[in-house]
């Protein structure tokens, strides 16, 4: 008795066995498709940066596959959740690293895509990222498998001072930032070409911990800086509450900031005081031809405006699907060589890529907050 | 001079809400020698059903001060409501158990609670509807000292003179006084212990609700993680005063509150906390049992 029994419980741990493994065996016979990484804060309190390029990547690829997939093959979405966070992107990037993603869309914030990106470098992952704007990202030449199709935050940064210099005619202004990899790094830019400008000087720079109970003492401290604008590096929840205690404190000067403060979401939480605040943010696009499909195929199915970087990730997913056609394999230094050679068009522009890895032909204009809604500065 | 003053005020502002989050854990401790952790969520719960609550009144159109004073009470028992639950469910199961138990109890249900938040609202700031009405109070000093900030001064100031006129001189007070110095004797008196314990939970809950409000009208945004940041300063405040005593919560906050802002103003935010927890670490060193905190007597 006790013997068939063992006998029985082999024979079903056998074919257990034999229904996993001839399971795989079929999951590799039908790998003629493309598996596009999608990788970005999916949750969390930035998931509003990254949700929408996932939102893009999935009407690109339907497009792609309604019109017979790419060289034949049907692509298919894998999506990772960083929420923004760099111990998180290393995990996911190791997940699409394992299952052999042929290029990855992401991820959104440029302290995620810096812990990613050698992971891909190492297994020869072409990585696009619509919004990480960290300059040495590209510009270190350390990663030749990354790509992004937004403007650097130097290229931010100067617009930004140009216009607090030159258009605002500021004299002294105080530079504020978040510590954080982006906000930093455009504040840094920001105080070298303010210093290098010699027409006005930095009173003031100081990093603010992001999620304080309050930012009044440091408010205070711009007060008594005596600065006459305030230039911020950072996303919208720090800046909206900065700007709310300088109203508070009645000091009427400009606030300008980078396109982590061009968000909907910081004008609703700000409220009265969002008013003429100043963002760059990415060139108008409106006009392009791909602008009005993308927008038309998002409207299809939604209700509500694109959100955050939803063009750029549209535009990099188009590019890099794109890429792969022309390369016509999935052989890394092909697809490289296709993106650097080959134009796109795209929402944001017709495009292609420098050899470092920036889009040409894409670039940042000013915007401002007027009665609830940003408008470009002309 | 100004300058000097309006970083006192920034400074006693926030500790002010410091002083009141750290009272909730400075009083549990007292009584069960527990360390929870999951009350900074209270105080994001007690600000989010501010939030809701102020938003709803303010369509039916209530004046300002009426809605500040209906959505803190909303908040409160709501608050109340949860630190009675979580200590129903999370700690009195434990309380007989190694002391480590309760205690990563606690923090699963910190866990929890800003998972829950984070699901059933969004991940997204919100906007806090401003509550405090615009008063300028001396011309000449409007600029130290805004509305919303003496506001927050004096309502904590009162809260936290009640709570004290409460320990001291009623019968519930007495009975949370004699459970502290010792569970098992109260018990032998007469006083119900978990009555107590409930009492406790309740009444730091409420107070750390109240900081919620308070803070939520002032800085205008809220979302499902400032409980933990809150939280961790205000637990820091309390082992600063030395944990268990409730002058101590209230001298740790204000002291924290200080250290952060005078360190912004004269030094750097940068530092804001690397002085704030250098200051803790200075102090622990000398005191180890905090500035008013009393050592543990050895029980021979």
């Amino acid at each position: 008795m006790k013997r068939s029994l063992l006998v029985l419980s082999f024979t079903l741990m056998l074919t257990v066995g034999l229904v996993a493994f001839g399971g795989t065996k079929k999951a590799e016979a039908s790998a003629k498709t493309i598996l596009l990484g999608v990788a970005g804060a999916h949750s969390g309190d930035l998931a509003s940066y990254g949700l929408p390029s996932l939102e893009a990547a999935k009407l690109v690829v339907k497009a792609v596959n309604d019109a017979g997939g790419v060289n034949g093959a049907q692509v298919v979405i894998s999506s990772q959740d960083d929420q923004c966070k760099p111990e998180f992107a290393t995990n996911a990037a190791f997940k699409l690293v394992s299952d052999e993603a042929t290029v990855v869309l992401g991820h959104i914030c440029s302290g995620a895509t810096k812990a990613a990106l050698p992971i891909y470098k190492e297994s020869n992952i072409v990585c696009m990222s619509p919004s990480a704007t960290n300059p040495p990202l590209t510009q270190s030449g350390d990663y030749p498998n990354f790509f992004r199709t937004i403007a650097s935050d130097d290229a931010q940064a100067a617009l930004a001072t140009n216009f607090a210099i030159d258009t605002l005619g500021l004299k002294k202004i105080a530079v504020i930032h978040d510590k954080g990899d982006y906000g930093k790094g455009f504040a840094e830019f920001a105080k070298k070409y303010i210093t290098k400008s010699d027409k006005a000087e930095v009173v003031l720079f100081e990093g603010v911990t992001p999620g304080a109970v309050d930012y009044s003492a440091v408010v205070q401290k711009i007060k008594a800086s005596g600065a006459d604008g305030v230039v911020f590096g950072g996303y919208h929840p720090e800046a909206s509450k900065i700007v709310s205690q300088i109203r508070k404190k009645k000091l009427t000067i400009p606030f300008i900031s980078d396109d982590g403060v061009k968000a909907q979401k910081f004008i609703d939480v700000a409220g009265k005081a969002a008013e003429g605040v100043y963002a760059t943010g990415p060139r108008d696009i409106t006009g392009n031809p791909m602008y009005k499909v993308a927008l038309g195929q998002y409207k299809a199915t939604h209700d509500d405006e694109p959100g955050a970087f939803f063009f750029e990730a549209y535009s990099a997913t188009q590019a890099l699907l794109k890429a792969i056609e022309v390369a016509g394999s999935t052989d890394y230094d092909k697809i490289v060589e296709a993106l650097r050679t080959h134009e796109v068009e795209t929402p944001v522009g017709k495009i292609k890529f420098d050899s470092k890895g920036d889009a040409i032909g894409v670039g940042f204009s000013m915007y401002q907050v007027k009665d609830g809604a940003y408008q470009e500065v002309k | 001079m100004d300058y000097f003053w309006e970083l006192f005020f920034s400074g006693l502002t926030r500790g002010s809400i410091y002083a009141l989050i750290a009272l909730g854990y400075t009083m549990v401790y007292g009584i069960i020698e527990l360390i929870n952790f999951a009350h900074g969520e209270v105080y994001m719960i007690g600000a989010f059903v501010g939030m809701v609550v102020a938003g709803v009144l303010t369509s039916f159109g209530f004046p300002a001060m009426s809605i500040m004073v209906l959505a803190s009470m909303a908040a409160v028992v709501y608050a109340a409501a949860y630190g009675y639950t979580l200590e129903k469910i999370a700690y009195r199961p434990l309380r007989n158990a190694p002391r480590l138990s309760p205690l990563i109890s606690a923090i699963g249900m910190s866990i929890f609670l800003q998972n829950y938040v984070m699901l059933s609202q969004t991940s997204d700031f919100l906007s806090f509807p401003k509550l405090t009405p615009e008063f300028v109070f001396l011309e000449k000093y409007s600029s130290v000292i805004g509305s919303s900030d003496f506001l927050i001064i004096v309502v904590a100031a009162v809260v936290m003179i009640a709570l004290s006129l409460f320990i001291k001189f009623t019968r519930m007070g007495k009975a949370m006084r004699a459970t502290a110095q010792n569970r098992k004797m109260a018990m032998l008196v007469g006083v119900n212990v978990d009555q107590v314990i409930s009492a406790t939970f309740i009444i730091g809950s409420s107070l750390a609700a109240v900081g919620g409000v308070l803070i939520g009208s002032h800085i205008g945004q809220i979302n499902f993680f400032i409980g933990f940041i809150a939280g961790i300063k205000a637990f820091t405040a309390a082992v600063l005063g030395g944990i268990g005593s409730i002058p101590g919560a209230v001298l740790g906050g204000l002291i924290l509150g200080w250290t952060e802002s005078f360190c912004t103003g004269y030094v750097s935010s940068d530092y804001e906390d690397v002085f704030a927890f250098a200051l803790l670490v200075i102090i622990l060193i000398f005191r180890p049992s905090g500035l008013l905190g009393k050592a543990p007597v050895q029980k021979v």
